[in-house]
């Protein structure tokens, strides 16, 4: 059976089969969810693959109760896995923030389509990105990959995999509906090219194992049920040991512990592709299927011998703001194409801090801008 | 030189629209070695509303991936002609079921072919492999993929045991799409 997990070769698929395929490889085998265009081909993928590698699919009655299921097989010892749009992901809040807070790692796919709301089920939108980082109350840190493409929706489901692993945490694949339902060729590397971040357990005697310390900026490596520590996991903040301790002291511990493990080691979980920023005057930023626009844009400006940057977000959490902080002062504009009202515009406006112009080129959603648009914004710039 | 075609499909949803899409887009992509992208749009209802496969292909990387106008549009449908046929690249391919599609003038400066793909399915007796009849059509026609990609991409999509009915539908739609070329050139 074990082969089955990694179908490596070349595969014609569409971006949510490769969400499914990426969850395989990382060796998730644990997926609860419940159907929702356009994330529910994540599912039935996993539906159907999942028993094929001696995994579990569960569908749930709903959202909130998938990521509630994810977090319990994570602490069971399993990689996890949910998968969603909008107003599932919406409903996962809560227990997002249950994750965050118990440090428990798993990966929620969102299949961005048009909101608020039941909004565009069939159509796109990119408008879930704040949601992302500030969806679940309270303070804590995000991770959130954005795939441009099939063949990135398989590598950032095994890249998110892995930094939930390290970072213990929830990650998510904020994809959107036209790279999930785009079909491209998907090349899934042999296992031995496969990196794959494995749980670390512990190994240490019981009574020096502190499950919910702090080593350094990394959180403790994680015992799961069964393996004979004494392990007390809770919403409720908490100490070392995962006792409950309602003080501000602990709570000052706790929370600046959850979102320092990101904040300080943003820098390693950055990604970025960047292109012509050397001499660029105006820098296009775009993430997920607008950066595909925002590429054509930009080859055909270069093309016309314009000096443009093209900068993709591929973490758009952790934000990568040294990079735009020290590009402002030595570019006139960032033209920032998004399907929303202003989300990463802000974020962009935000670390330029006023040293450049920032453009927010905003579609509500059910379709994508087209290139010449893309350029013309940029052209009054140049 | 740089190439790069863009081929809409279209007609109702259940008439294999969208899967014809996926065969093309996979043939480019896995046996003729070109980057391909697969788009679809369709409405909400299972069958009967008007839906579309877009398929962009090229030797270069394709970055925005909806087709604009396309250079091959292959229409089977009156529904889906109301909807797409206004749109076509100058100098384009218009491929259309001949049975279930009038026009009242011919777009200008665009090829048409006239093609009875359901007709020929019913006479195959198998009225469901109409879409495989017009990729046949559209490899005679399009100038898009090689007809043995085209033909390898269909046995890759199809259910086991239809081998024989896909084929000689593919290669009934081939051969009427190859004699019609030749009629129309002479």
């Amino acid at each position: 059976m074990a082969h089955k997990d990694i179908l490596t070769g070349e595969h014609f698929i569409h971006g949510d089969a490769a969400c499914a395929e990426g969850g395989l490889a990382a060796g998730c085998r644990f997926f609860a969810g419940y159907p929702i265009t356009p994330a529910t081909e994540v599912a039935e993928r996993m539906a159907r693959r999942l028993p094929e590698v001696g995994g579990v699919y569960i569908q749930m009655e709903d959202e909130i109760a998938s990521m509630a299921a994810i977090l319990g097989a994570s602490w069971g010892g399993v990689k996890s896995m949910t998968s969603t749009s909008g107003p599932g992901f919406s409903l996962m809040m809560e227990n997002i923030g249950l994750g965050m807070m118990t440090e428990t790692p798993c990966v929620v796919v969102n299949i961005q389509r048009g909101g608020p709301s039941t909004g565009l089920p069939t159509l796109v939108g990119q408008a879930d990105i704040m949601q992302a980082r500030w969806g679940s109350h309270g303070d804590y840190g995000c991770i959130a990959l954005a795939p441009s493409s099939p063949q990135e929706c398989f590598d950032l489901t095994v890249h998110a995999f892995n930094l939930s692993e390290i970072y213990r945490q929830p990650v998510f694949v904020m994809a959107d509906e036209v790279v999930g339902h785009m079909t491209e060729k998907v090349v899934i590397p042999p296992r031995r090219e496969l990196t794959v971040v494995e749980r670390t357990y512990p190994n240490m005697p019981k009574n020096d194992y502190f499950p919910f310390e702090s080593t350094g900026s990394l959180p403790a490596p994680m015992a799961t049920a069964g393996q004979g520590y004494n392990v007390h996991v809770t919403g409720l903040t908490h100490d070392e040991r995962g006792y409950p301790v309602i003080t501000d002291i602990v709570q000052e511990r706790n929370v600046r512990h959850i979102v320092d493990k990101i904040r300080k080691n943003a820098e390693k979980i950055i990604r970025v592709e960047a292109i012509g920023l050397t001499d660029a005057e105006v820098v296009l930023t775009a993430y997920g299927c607008t950066a595909r626009v925002a590429r054509q844009a930009f080859e055909n400006l270069r093309d016309r011998g314009h000096k443009v940057g093209f900068l993709r977000l591929i973490t758009v959490w952790p934000f990568p703001s040294n990079l735009i902080r020290e590009l402002a002062p030595r570019v006139r504009a960032f033209v920032v194409p998004e399907i929303n009202y202003g989300q990463v515009a802000y974020e962009v406006e935000r670390t330029a801090q006023g040293k450049a112009e920032v453009m927010l080129m905003a579609l509500m959603g059910g379709s994508i801008h087209t290139p010449e648009e893309i350029e013309d914004a940029v052209g009054e710039y140049l | 030189m740089t190439e790069k075609k863009e081929v809409r499909l279209a007609g109702f949803g259940g008439q294999g629209i969208i899967l014809s899409g996926h065969i093309l887009g996979q043939a480019a992509s896995l046996f003729d070695g070109k980057n391909a992208v697969f788009t679809q749009s369709y409405g909400p209802e299972a069958r009967g509303g008007s839906c579309s496969a877009d398929v962009v292909v090229a030797d270069v990387p394709i970055y925005y991936p909806k087709v604009g106008l396309p250079d091959v549009l292959v229409v089977m449908s009156q529904g889906a002609w109301g909807t797409y046929g206004g749109s076509m690249r100058p100098g384009g391919i218009l491929i259309m079921d001949e049975d279930l599609v009038t026009i009242d003038r011919e777009p200008e400066g665009v090829t048409v072919f006239r093609v009875p793909s359901t007709r020929i399915a019913e006479e195959m007796g198998r009225r469901i492999v109409a879409n495989i009849v017009m990729l046949g059509a559209l490899a005679a026609l399009g100038g898009v993929v090689e007809y043995d990609s085209l033909k390898q991409s269909v046995l890759k999509s199809i259910p086991p045991g239809t081998e024989e009915l896909n084929i000689s539908a593919f290669d009934k739609g081939y051969q009427y799409g190859a004699e019609l070329k030749a009629r129309m050139a002479s």
